[in-house]
């Protein structure tokens, strides 16, 4: 570890010396060691490579760098050859002596690690070529794959914490402020209110003591951006409350991450030791005169936390519970203190704006949204993963272009986002461009960003359903239209499912969801009915499908499907079988197609996952 | 501490990450994300409570497993994904279950 760092020259001293030590020429190997990448196992192939390159012959020939998400999870593990921007996926650990002979000794590219274009069949060697990167502006996320993000050293001399120096000696914390008014940042939480003008208000709020917090509960199920941010790189997010903290004039701050994401947990706890170590945080930062301290506290596995005032209530040992906002946090919050709560990625934004001006982010994105969003791209589309693209690009250029499309046989139906307060989009809105204003003005909104896309196989009723599943589980229970509303909801929409539907019943879902938008207390309970209403918008013939023809057209209700025998496909293999956990299938000898007993079926489907030959029908 | 019971309670059973009865050996979590909810990740849960006879929430009768669900793992990509002590298994599908299961003893 370097010295403590005194002064702004002290940083760039340690700068200078960093970019140099990386012109060593080496090559560099960078290895996603990110969520995503874990389940393909990443850790087997780092430890492959450091193997390997404990060995003397290739010691000294390459560098090893454990980075965190480089984006494209689908086809993990990923492993990026500098230079050369050589790009490889699904690498496993028996590859790794042929990389380092072939690749790194030769300069050879090994034509089966490289990635296919899914709609040309043709290879790509290069990063940047890949379509899924090159609509990108991987502003924030992009330095996830030049640092190891458990390296202090790695996040400075890529200029990291120059933009704390910046703010720290050259600006004052009212500059800072219009600064990041000016950019026209908005809260990338979700609700997308403008950032500068939050921190002025908590810098004009009366008490000596406020705090700053960094908001990483992020609790949308399908959405991880936060996550391969905070985790990949940690020092962006602490910088930025940094500065936070010294332009709201808060000497304390917080980090409040998720209880099920270990790695970025662990990531930040290093990154705020590392930080602490080089007096990058703690009194008199940099010569400056400020003093600033952050603790770190994790969720306890509650999704209404991600709400400002259940996240402070948390922070303070008690309930999740949310409060009525009449005072808002940013003049009593934490405490009953003035408190600045932000998202993962908002502070993350923090230091571009303060290095390249607000006057250059502004270039980037809509007349009312500004700067890149980072989306988790997911669900049945062919490139799964992290992306990061300017505010305004279509829902159609993310989902084709970047994520290269629907599976080949398969068509779009919606794509969702917002997470449970958002809503489903459908075919016809994929030219929409994707900022604050427009999703919400289509009935969803952007939340902290998943982006799931859905094919003809996702049931639209079924998804209404599993929101609403979803939200009466995390509804706090504190006011009655959230917890018993969302009740009845879930209630139709089971009997919707199950056959048992009647034809009032769309309406009544349309009346007890205006109820829940007028008078729950908080945002949970208000934009809880956005699944329901714009799955009924967009979907109502699948809703009068279940309803009046008791017919689930994407087969996925299991109350109205039945499995079938396709005979003349089945050869009698008995692999399904096998399978049945019911043993309603019988064999009935070799080349005779099997028999299925319906009324022992318990429509699990482990038959028709488990038949290559397309012999089992579902409808 | 000087803290009523009462509120210990409250919290306790609040927050998903407490528990007030014992955990089997493994514990699992079926991750029920939206992502890995279109990729069926209900069908993997109804799998691994066929294999074990055990409920969502529940722990075997044996302790070996406890079985629970997360609403997201942050691992959205390879999706359905399962979580066994920490270790993670993406692309599930109900064939692999079992396997899945026998390397936990």
């Amino acid at each position: 570890m370097p010295n403590k760092l005194g002064s702004k020259q002290d940083l760039e001293t340690l700068q200078k010396d960093l970019i140099n030590e990386r012109k060593s020429g080496k090559p560099t190997i960078a290895v996603c060691n990110g969520t995503a990448c874990h389940p393909y196992g990443c850790a087997q192939l780092i430890e492959a490579f450091k193997e390997a390159l404990s060995k003397q012959s290739l010691g000294n020939k390459a560098e090893l760098r454990i980075t965190g998400c480089h984006g494209l999870c689908e086809k993990g593990p990923i492993v990026v050859i500098q230079p050369g921007d050589i790009f490889y996926q699904k690498v496993k650990a028996e590859d790794v002596p042929e990389i380092l002979h072939e690749t790194i000794s030769k300069g050879n590219i090994i034509d089966r690690l490289l990635h296919t274009d899914p709609i040309t069949g043709s290879t790509i060697v290069h990063r940047h070529e890949i379509p899924f990167y090159c609509k990108q502006e991987r502003n924030i996320l992009g330095n996830n794959v030049e640092i190891n993000p458990t390296k202090i050293e790695d996040y400075i001399a890529i200029g990291g914490y120059t933009a704390l120096a910046k703010a720290l000696l050259e600006m004052t914390p009212e500059q800072i402020i219009e600064e990041i008014k000016r950019s026209g940042l908005r809260g990338r939480g979700g609700a997308g209110f403008p950032t500068g003008t939050k921190w002025e208000s908590c810098r004009h709020a009366p008490g000596d003591t406020k705090y700053v917090i960094v908001n990483a509960d992020e609790g949308d199920p399908g959405a991880y951006a936060n996550e391969g941010l905070l985790s990949g790189n940690p020092h962006s997010v602490l910088e930025g409350l940094i500065i936070g903290g010294y332009a709201i004039g808060a000497s304390q701050g917080y980090v409040y991450v998720r209880n099920e994401y270990p790695l970025a947990l662990a990531n930040i706890t290093i990154a705020l030791n590392q930080a602490q170590q080089l007096g990058l945080l703690g009194d008199n930062i940099l010569g400056s005169g400020f003093d600033f301290n952050v603790l770190i506290t994790r969720g306890g596995g509650a999704f209404v936390c991600g709400e400002s005032t259940a996240l402070m209530a948390s922070l303070e040992g008690k309930v999740g519970e949310p409060r009525a906002k009449y005072i808002h946090t940013v003049e009593k919050g934490l405490w009953n203190r003035p408190s600045n709560l932000n998202n993962v990625e908002t502070w993350s934004n923090v230091p571009v704006i303060i290095n390249k001006g607000a006057d250059w982010y502004r270039t980037l994105g809509t007349d009312g949204s500004k700067g890149t969003k980072i989306f988790s791209l997911v669900g049945k589309i062919n490139n799964t993963g992290l992306v990061e693209v300017p505010m305004g690009i279509t829902l159609r250029e993310i989902i084709y272009d970047t994520g290269g499309g629907i599976q080949v046989g398969k068509k779009f139906k919606a794509v969702q986002t917002g997470g449970p307060s958002g809503g489903c989009l459908p075919e016809n809105l994929l030219d929409l461009p994707v900022d604050f204003d427009e999703l919400t003005k289509a009935g969803s909104m952007m939340g902290s960003g998943g982006m799931i896309v859905m094919d003809e196989t996702t049931c639209m009723v079924d998804i209404a359903k599993y929101f609403l599943t979803f939200l009466e589980e995390e509804s706090c229970g504190k006011c009655v239209p959230c917890r018993e509303g969302m009740k009845r909801m879930r209630q139709i929409l089971n009997d919707i499912t199950e056959g048992k539907g009647n034809e009032a019943d769309i309406d009544l879902l349309e009346r007890l969801s205006a109820t829940l938008v007028d008078s729950s207390l908080c945002a949970l309970g208000n934009t809880a009915p956005n699944p329901v209403i714009t799955t009924i918008r967009y979907f109502r013939d699948e809703y009068e499908a279940h309803i009046k023809e008791k017919r689930c057209p994407a087969g996925v209700c299991k109350a109205l499907i039945h499995y079938y025998i396709i005979e003349e496909k089945c050869p009698g293999c008995g692999l399904c079988v096998k399978a049945c956990p019911e043993k309603a299938i019988t064999f009935m000898g070799k080349k005779k197609p099997v028999v299925l007993d319906e009324s022992k079926c318990i429509k699990c489907g482990a038959c028709y996952d488990v038949c290559n030959l397309e012999a089992i029908g579902k409808d | 501490m000087a803290i009523p019971a009462s509120r210990v309670y409250d919290v306790a059973t609040f927050f998903r990450a407490f528990s007030l009865e014992p955990r089997g050996k493994h514990l699992i979590n079926v991750c029920l994300g939206t992502a890995c909810h279109v990729r069926d990740a209900a069908r993997i849960l109804e799998q691994i409570e066929r294999s074990l006879a055990v409920k969502r929430g529940g722990t075997t009768k044996d302790r070996r497993f406890t079985l629970e669900t997360v609403n997201c793992m942050g691992c959205c990509a390879v999706g359905p994904a399962v979580k066994i002590d920490g270790e993670y298994f993406g692309q599930m599908s109900t064939d692999k279950v079992d396997g899945l299961l026998t390397k936990f003893e």
